[in-house]
């Protein structure tokens, strides 16, 4: 029998950003503001969990303009996407494996 | 076995998360409230106009064209300005609560939250309008009160789940009005005011209050 923890991504060992790639998966792009509101969270806690699945290269990161204020938005890269897949694969295969 | 829980709450939490992140959450309470006020003055000033208007045709003893045009003319515009009222209170209530979440009222989320209530609102229009156009009036307030729950059933899949329920009341007001059609105008007065109002407070309790 297979190891099904080889499979659970390291990266999504949290709950931020679990649910950071949760949404990113199902709109083409959200920004800051309406990440922290569906997550709660606080600026530096989201930024630096941002931070994080930036540099893994599982989201895209665009900074733009509204008017004068910065407009910050995210999307999911490719890789991001298949490993995300792989991610809740994995969970689910430990579930099944646990009953 | 704990490992298994905590797995399947990551999971429950992913999905809630894709639920949630597809739907416009900034609605107010408040919204609601204005709305259902502006009902409740509406159906007062309705309800004064059509008293005058029986006065007068009381006083005089006989049925006038010109004087029934002009209760149809005042009714009309009535509806409209109190449409139009309760729409931008409602709009500007969500607006100041998503500034202050300092959430875009315009994404992609509310931009769906809108058209999937126009939608059954716009069949409902021309119906309005199909039965002012052959005087059937009887049926306006009851076909106002179910298109408006069909719209906000319909909306209810982008926005917070308890608009479905609002939605529910409104179809089930107007299906009691269908044959009580001489009192349209307290089922009015229910549908758009009363019934906003509860909903708004209990929503303002359940998501505002901080």
């Amino acid at each position: 029998m297979k190891n099904p923890i080889e499979h659970l991504n390291k990266v999504f060992d949290n709950r931020l950003r679990l649910g950071i790639m949760s949404t990113l998966m199902v709109n083409a792009e959200i920004n800051f503001n309406e990440l922290k509101e569906l997550m709660q969270a606080t600026d530096g806690n989201l930024a630096s969990h941002i931070k994080g699945l930036e540099e893994s290269g599982y989201i895209k990161v665009q900074k733009g303009f509204i008017g004068r204020k910065t407009n910050t938005t995210y999307t999911a890269t490719k890789a991001g996407e298949k490993a995300f897949k792989q991610h809740l694969q994995a969970l689910e295969e430990m579930i099944k494996s646990s009953k | 076995m704990n490992n298994k829980n905590e797995h399947l709450d990551t999971l429950n939490d992913i999905k809630q998360l894709m639920e949630k992140s597809s739907r416009f959450i900034s609605l107010s309470g408040l919204s609601g409230i204005a709305a259902g006020i502006c009902g409740i003055v509406s159906a007062y000033i309705a309800h004064t106009i059509i008293g005058n208007y029986y006065n007068a045709y009381n006083g005089r003893g006989y049925w006038q064209l010109e004087s029934f045009k002009a209760l149809e003319t005042k009714l009309f515009i009535l509806g409209i300005a109190t449409m139009l009222l309760a729409a931008s209170l409602g709009i500007y209530f969500t607006w100041r609560k998503s500034k202050l979440n300092k959430v875009n009222i315009f994404n992609t989320s509310s931009k769906r939250l809108f058209v999937n209530i126009c939608i059954p609102l716009a069949a409902g229009g021309i119906f309005v309008i199909g039965m002012l156009a052959n005087n059937v009036w009887q049926f306006i307030g009851p076909a106002c009160l179910i298109f408006y729950g069909l719209a906000l059933i319909n909306g209810s899949k982008y926005t917070l789940d308890e608009v479905r329920y609002l939605g529910f009341c409104e179809i089930i007001l107007g299906g009691i009005n269908l044959f009580y059609v001489g009192y349209g105008l307290y089922f009015w007065a229910i549908g758009f005011g009363i019934l906003h109002i509860v909903y708004g407070i209990i929503m303002w309790n359940k998501y505002d209050r901080h």
